[in-house]
């Protein structure tokens, strides 16, 4: 038996997670570095699956298949396919940054008053890597059983991360600060709940129409035509599994559990719920809705794409009136997972791998704006907008990192996320050309949100509060230039990853038998 | 030779990242390594240009290849090159006029302690521009259109501790964006219709496709282009975007960002030419910026405002002639680049005086700086002979060209343009005359600015001096050395086309028209403002004077209608979101706590109360046996 | 004689019982009141013995007294101890049990 890289590769973070929560409390140091080690060796690993991985092979490569609970036709099936193994590769490479920069977001407080809460920081950096084994492993299941018990497993690491720390200082003092946190943790919780039960009760249907969970045996018994769900049926099916996807990713009107999950956290957290946790909901559309449902998908996509393109706006047009940063760019996520939902549905090959394409650099470019944003608050102590002002003449490098960020999230030529919105909008324009140009004003949007931030806190008289701002440390530098330079090359160079993900684009093509739109004139050599 | 075209955009780009990324180290010697690559681009340029026109016919145009950029099935970006003799012309052009500047800053910008980062700026500009011009597909031009955007954002905020500068910037950039909408359509468009985005194909085969799609995507080229020229209905980022340092708005104005729309459309001719109502279009956004941005000219009193208003007008100009299909395409670039040389001069003769005046911009508080500023009275003076078109200089030819391809236009709509043309040539004179005559005659207004220094006005260092000399010669001597012998013409007929219209009167009636409209516009401003002493305070004026000072109440409009209807629409909808959406989320929430808040009551501790809920139970059971069975 | 009379008597009891378990107060009197309903029971099985001529009514008959005969001990403990602690043997006093 060949070694169980898939595996390791969930096994690692796991098994990181229990070491370090078990580092005694007074070594607090300890456990950073330990959590640090373990995500660096997870990455490595992620690296040698991108390297063993061959695009032009398989559709499922490096797979893995035990029995598990043999009653239920349940087995531990593990294979990767190009867009699983761009996202496993995304969630690998973020954790380590994820991890550096929320360095001292655990640690204890200073003062000892009794009624302050005590940060266990070997827990969060644990329950962090416990997320990541968890997404990895979702990105990796091709059993249906098994992929619904990581998506509701997850939730419970995330609500510990999301109600447990949050921001050193909040503008309602300690007491709205805990009570508001609480909130956001409950309602996370409680959304993706119901979403996941809704899909529970898909999954079992899916098992008696079925009688395996297995995707591979579900597409073979397709294939030779000893399956064949009723329309009705696949359609109330597919219903079940894209609420869950829906809310996880978040669609609208689905969304509001977000901001709130997203301003409450801290900028690490939340940079895990957005650039990682939610992307296993896109990614599940894609692998999920599109291959074991591929008429309802077909039956489902106007109305889809109606909800996208009213996230694109809506997102837009709400993350313009926010006052509070990090809920501006929960909102401007929000605006940005309508583009992946739209470029998936437009069943094109431009649309689903832009939309591929369009997680890892969503993943990357919302990363690096909301850790310096991080910074930001850690320096001020505030979340609020108005409160900045100036911040460019104290601390440049800051303001051009963010600057940076801000760029990408407007998808600037040059930076990663404007090939893959170009190719989501092209995608989507040459089936659904209505779609797609109402779609363009989410570029117009983007440029004003993205700029009014920016002039708001970084331009103009330098605010008595900031004056002593210090610029980015070491550490902190560490974390964003990596991303910053990663951005950069994907925007120029994104051959790699679309040599990768286009294949597999092609087998979820197939699967609802849809082909690219010809153009209307053979254009001249 | 052809691996030379990525060198002309690498040597600007390195300079970009290596002044913006190496710190405070560099501060002594960035200028002049930036200075010295814009150099190393122009001369590579030149290399390319000797080269160029030692071959002949279709062999003038290179390819270069450098990588595929996005390929995704039939979607296939390559960064890829074409030097062509229109690029060429941009190239020499944004290079030359652009290291000019680079030269001119050093001075400038002497005493800016982020003099490094302006550099590394101005360098990003120029590489994003000599993409733009260089691109062989549209998607790769769109990358250096948005650089442009990038750049010219990063340079109007430049004083970013100003308010109003950041705001400038910010208007600039999201104006542009709505242009940029544009190309991104047009560029799907091409996608749909083509199966792919490069000149060659594309430009190629209009012919096969429908007239319907050719002109829509004509017209969101055109979107694209009144974003970035400044074209109504999108040309209010241009005025505001003066809060950048002069030798930006010189960039802006005369080599680079607003002349990328006049290429895009000579670029995308055949798409026009396969598209007449598209073309009608372009024309006649032509001609109202023509107007407008004279009449805006006119009224303002901020001489960077002033010439702001000239450059919108002068770009409309172009943007008219190249609407004008093949009669107009040569001709619109013919003055583009004579208005580069003027234009450049212009700016930089402002930018000299405001260096003398203490960073005053009210021509009302200038007057009579002839004799303490002598050379930039000179090169400011014969731009303004050029840009108002004197017989001999480079406006006058180019100008008079458009004038001529106006009228040979044809028809009604020949005539209607000519006049149009010819109003705009008198207006031009009118208020050129206007800040001459204000700036550099009549008696000194001069008044202490805000600190209470009385300005001392005096000569710029050599460093300044010498471009605005440079610049003058071009502005003499251009246009003349394009127009003998139809040069210019002969340069780019082979990319762009040429087609000579026939005009209903002779070319001697349309110099002599210009003439005379030319001495009615500047003697009405000698009579306003020459013979008569210029008060120091604005008069209030009449109606039109005030809307032209206010942008002709665009702006005004943008502010209710954009601004104001946007800032209501994102505050009700934040509303609509916490109250309706979450509140449907909450109201869930909310009910089911009531629900179990209200069953909760029924269990009050009481035994007795249980024991009769027991008996009650017994009894409906019972009941309800007894019933079933009877039934 | 009629054994539906027995029946009926049977019944009334039961009434009795429950309406003193309700309306009664005094957990003695409720616990002689559950007595009652218990023994309106015995009555009604051993008479459906006799109706019916088997000896499956007595049987239970048995059982219940067996079953009410425990019940007292522990009932009756619970309630001593409850007036221990609170002075009071009324029902409505130990209210505790609620959410």
């Amino acid at each position: 038996m060949s070694f169980p890289l898939l595996t390791a590769t969930a096994a690692l973070p796991a098994l990181g997670a229990i070491a370090t929560a078990a580092v005694p409390a007074a070594r607090r140091t300890a456990a950073k570095w330990l959590a640090l080690v373990f995500s660096l060796a997870t990455l490595v690993l992620a690296a040698l699956v991108v390297v063993r991985f061959e695009p032009g092979g398989a559709r499922y490569q490096i797979t893995e298949s035990h029995a598990w609970i043999s009653d239920f036709g349940v087995r531990y099936e593990l294979g990767v396919d190009g867009i699983g193994v761009a996202l496993l590769a995304l969630t690998a490479l973020l954790i380590p940054f994820v991890i550096l920069a929320g360095w001292h977001d655990a640690d204890p407080l200073e003062d000892t008053r009794p009624n302050r809460r005590w940060r266990p920081t070997q827990g969060f950096f644990a329950l962090i890597l416990m997320v990541e084994a968890m997404v990895i492993l979702s990105f990796e299941a091709t059993d249906v059983f098994l992929f619904y018990i990581l998506f509701e497993a997850m939730l419970i690491p995330m609500y510990f991360l999301i109600g447990g720390f949050g921001d050193r200082a909040h503008a309602g003092g300690d007491e709205a600060a805990a009570t508001q946190r609480s909130y956001a943790a409950v309602k996370f919780l409680l959304y993706n709940l119901v979403g996941g039960l809704i899909m529970l009760a898909a999954v079992i249907g899916l098992y008696t129409v079925a009688g395996t969970f297995s995707l591979s045996e579900i597409a073979e018994a397709r294939a030779n035509g000893s399956l064949s769900i009723a329309t009705g049926t696949e359609r109330w099916l597919f219903l079940g599994f894209f609420f869950a996807f829906a809310v996880k990713a978040p669609l609208w009107p689905l969304h509001t559990w977000l901001p709130n999950a997203m301003g409450e956290s801290t900028a690490p957290v939340a940079v895990l719920i957005t650039a990682v946790v939610d992307k296993v909901g896109t990614f599940a559309m894609l692998r999920f809705c599109l291959q074991l449902f591929p008429e309802a998908s077909k039956w489902a996509t106007p109305a889809i794409l109606v909800l996208a393109l009213i996230s694109i706006v809506y997102g837009a047009l709400l993350a313009v009136g926010q006052r509070d940063m990090k809920r501006l760019i929960a909102y401007a996520s929000i605006s940005h997972f309508g583009f992946i939902i739209m470029g998936i549905f437009a069943m094109t090959s431009q649309g689903q791998s832009g939309a591929t394409l369009y997680m890892v650099n969503h993943g990357i470019s919302t990363a690096a704006l909301m850790l310096v944003a991080g910074f930001l608050i850690t320096r001020r102590g505030s979340r609020l907008i108005a409160d900045y002002g100036g911040v460019q003449k104290v601390a440049p490098v800051l303001a051009g990192t963010f600057l940076i960020g801000g760029l990408a999230t407007l998808s600037l030529p040059g930076l990663s996320p404007f090939v893959s919105e170009f190719l989501v909008l092209v995608g989507t324009f040459s089936r659904y050309p209505v779609v797609g140009i109402i779609a363009t004003i989410g570029i117009v949007l983007a440029a004003l949100y993205v700029l009014v931030l920016y002039q708001r806190t970084m331009t103009g008289p330098v605010k008595a509060e900031v004056r002593a701002m210090p610029d980015l440390s070491v550490r902190e530098l560490v974390v964003v230039a990596p991303l910053i330079a990663l951005l950069l090359f994907l925007g120029v160079y994104p051959k790699p990853l679309t040599e990768i993900v286009n294949p597999a684009v092609e087998h979820t093509l197939s699967d609802v038998q849809q082909t690219d739109p010809k153009p209307e004139v053979e254009a001249a050599p | 030779m052809e691996n030379l075209i990525a060198l002309l955009i690498a040597a600007p780009l390195l300079g970009a990242a290596v002044l913006l990324c190496g710190g405070r180290r560099l501060d002594r010697v960035g200028h002049w390594l930036g200075t010295l690559l814009a150099a190393a681009s122009f001369v590579i340029g030149v290399v390319l240009f000797s080269d160029m026109l030692g071959r002949s016919g279709d062999g003038r145009t290179l390819h270069q290849h450098l990588f595929s950029w996005i390929p995704v099935e039939s979607f296939q970006a390559d960064v890829a090159f074409q030097l062509d003799q229109l690029s060429m012309t941009f190239v020499l052009l944004i290079t030359g006029v652009g290291t000019l500047i680079h030269i001119y800053s050093i001075g400038y910008m002497e005493h800016d302690e982020r003099r490094r980062r302006f550099f590394g700026y101005l360098n990003l500009f120029l590489a994003a521009m000599l993409l733009l011009v260089l691109a062989d597909n549209y998607l790769l031009l769109y990358f250096g259109w948005e650089g442009v955007g990038l750049a010219s954002y990063l340079l109007i905020g430049f004083w970013q501790h100003k308010p109003s500068a950041a705001t400038a910037a910010k208007k600039a950039f999201l104006v542009n964006r709505v242009g940029d909408m544009g190309l991104s359509i047009a560029v799907m468009l091409m996608f749909t219709t083509f199966g792919t985005f490069a000149f060659g194909p594309v430009l190629g085969s209009t012919g096969d496709a429908t007239e319907g799609k050719m002109t829509a995507i004509g017209l969101m080229l055109l979107l694209a282009a009144c974003g970035k020229s400044a074209q109504v209905p999108l040309q209010s980022w241009l005025g505001d975007a003066m809060e950048g340092p002069t030798p930006v708005s010189a960039l802006i104005h005369a080599a680079t960002m607003v002349t990328a729309g006049v290429y895009l459309i000579t670029r995308s001719g055949a798409i026009f030419n396969a598209a007449p109502d598209a073309q009608l279009v372009v024309v006649v956004v032509g001609a109202v910026t023509l107007l407008f941005g004279a009449v805006v000219g006119c009224a303002k009193d901020d001489i960077k405002k002033a010439l702001a208003g000239s450059t919108m007008s002068q770009i409309g100009y172009m943007i008219l002639a190249a609407g004008l299909g093949p009669i107009g395409y040569v001709f619109a670039i013919m003055h583009l680049v004579t208005h580069g040389f003027f234009k450049a001069g212009l700016f930089l003769g402002a930018g000299s005086v405001m260096h003398g005046m203490n960073d005053e911009v009210d021509m009302r508080k200038y007057g009579g700086l002839r004799k303490h500023m002598p050379v930039t009275f000179v090169t400011f003076g014969l731009g303004y002979l050029a840009i108002i078109g004197f017989p001999g200089l480079s406006g006058f030819f180019s100008k008079d060209l458009i004038i001529e391809a106006a009228f040979a236009k044809g028809g009604t709509q020949g005539w209607i343009l000519g006049s149009v043309t010819l109003l705009g040539a008198a207006i031009t004179a009118f208020y050129m005359t206007r800040v001459m005559l204000m700036t550099f005659f009549g008696e000194k207004r001069w008044q202490p600015d805000e600190h209470g220094h009385q300005p001392h006005p005096h000569e710029s260092p050599k460093s300044m001096t010498i471009p605005m000399i440079i610049l003058a010669f071009g502005s003499v001597f251009a246009g003349g050395f394009f127009a003998i012998g139809e040069r210019f013409v002969h340069w780019l007929e082979p990319v762009t086309g040429y087609h000579h219209g026939e005009a209903p009167i002779s070319a001697a009636t349309v110099t002599g028209a210009t003439m005379v409209v030319l001495v009615l516009g500047a003697a009405l401003a000698w009579l306003m403002y020459g013979r008569r002493p210029v008060p120091v305070t604005a008069p209030r004026g009449s109606l039109l004077t005030r809307a032209a000072r206010r942008d002709l109440l665009q702006d005004d409009f943008n502010h209710v209608v954009l601004v104001r209807g946007g800032e209501h629409l994102t505050r009700s909808l934040v509303y609509v979101d916490h109250t309706l959406v979450d509140g449907v989320v909450n109201g869930t929430a909310a009910s089911f706590g009531g629900l179990s808040g209200r069953l909760r009551k029924l269990q009050n501790g009481y035994a007795r109360t249980y024991a009769v809920s027991m008996f009650g139970g017994t009894a409906v059971l019972i009941a309800a046996t007894l019933l079933m069975r009877a039934v | 004689m009629n054994p539906v009379y027995y029946l009926y008597l049977a019944s009334l009891l039961f009434t009795i019982g429950a309406a003193g378990v309700l309306i009664r107060r005094n957990a003695i009197v409720v616990f002689m009141c559950v007595e009652l309903m218990l023994n309106a029971c015995n009555l009604a099985f051993v008479t459906f013995s006799r109706m019916h001529g088997n000896l499956d009514g007595q049987i239970i008959a048995f059982f219940t007294m067996v079953v009410a005969a425990a019940e007292v001990v522990v009932g009756l403990a619970i309630i001593v101890s409850v007036f221990r602690s609170r002075h009071s043997a009324s029902v409505d006093d130990a209210s505790l049990m609620k959410l």
